[in-house]
């Protein structure tokens, strides 16, 4: 190890709440942080997404009820609620994947300049961000 | 805290290796390679998709064989990401454990009612 390697300092005890939003993260760290954020949201909402993959190919009344459940809700819950749910799933899906395939990408064709960390991490975000908001009209009628 | 990172690293035990990272990338491009499939399928239907147009996609004898490999290789893909997320926060190793088998639970859970949903189709 070289000197300078073992003088860098160290950060334990990283307190989440007092530390970690003062962290100014470049556009490649967000796109590894909401990789994991979006991967830990679709494993909890895994059962609602078997429960309307369930519903939407079972039968003729359960796709009815399912598409009620975005129209009209179901139980207590409005169905604006169970569209920001699918909304946010949606955006999940999107980043994880377009994410994983940067991924792949790299690990392929050994593209680890920081340059294209940068650009590609940002082209990531974007097309994430642009398609969400895309889907998201269509989920809530906009066109 | 002793040095354990760079080339001191231990890395006995952990799981961190060629085989979860290369599994990772495989499930991964399976369950790309099925995004893409029902996409098309959804792309080429012509017309509003109603009760017959989506179940019809998963309804061929290849597409269930396809749907249930992307089933599997979700849950193996699922289980890989979230302990790593587990073993990167929770030290204390008696809730470490309890919290991994909470998440075989709910994973292996998850997959046999998809798997159900799908056969019964």
């Amino acid at each position: 190890m070289t000197e300078t390697a073992r003088q860098r300092p160290e950060f334990r005890n990283i307190n989440a709440i007092s530390d970690l939003p003062t962290y100014r993260l470049p556009a490649a760290g967000w796109v590894s942080i909401l990789h994991r954020v979006s991967g830990a949201l679709m494993f909890v909402l895994m059962p609602f997404i078997i429960w309307m993959f369930d519903n939407s190919i079972t039968s003729e009344i359960s796709f009815a009820s399912f598409t009620a459940a975005f129209n009209v809700g179901i139980g207590f819950v409005p169905g604006w609620f169970m569209k920001l749910v699918a909304l946010a799933i949606i955006w999940a899906y999107l980043h994880h994947f377009i994410a994983g395939v940067r991924h792949l990408y790299m690990d392929a064709m050994h593209a680890v300049t920081k340059e294209f960390g940068k650009s590609s991490a940002i082209l990531t975000l974007t097309l994430s961000l642009s398609l969400t908001v895309v889907l998201g009209a269509k989920l809530f009628g906009l066109y | 805290m002793s040095v354990n990172y760079g080339s001191k690293r231990v890395v006995v035990g952990a799981h961190y290796g060629i085989r979860d990272w290369l599994a990772q990338r495989v499930t991964a491009s399976l369950m790309a390679a099925f995004t893409l499939v029902v996409l098309a399928h959804v792309i080429f239907t012509s017309g509003p998709i109603g009760y017959e147009e989506w179940a019809g996609i998963f309804a061929a004898q290849w597409m269930k064989f396809l749907t249930f490999t992307t089933i599997i290789a979700l849950l193996y893909h699922a289980w890989i990401g979230i302990r790593d997320i587990w073993m990167d926060y929770i030290k204390p190793v008696g809730l470490r454990l309890a919290l991994h088998v909470a998440s075989l639970v709910w994973l292996i859970g998850c997959a046999g009612w998809a798997i159900q949903a799908l056969w019964r189709l």
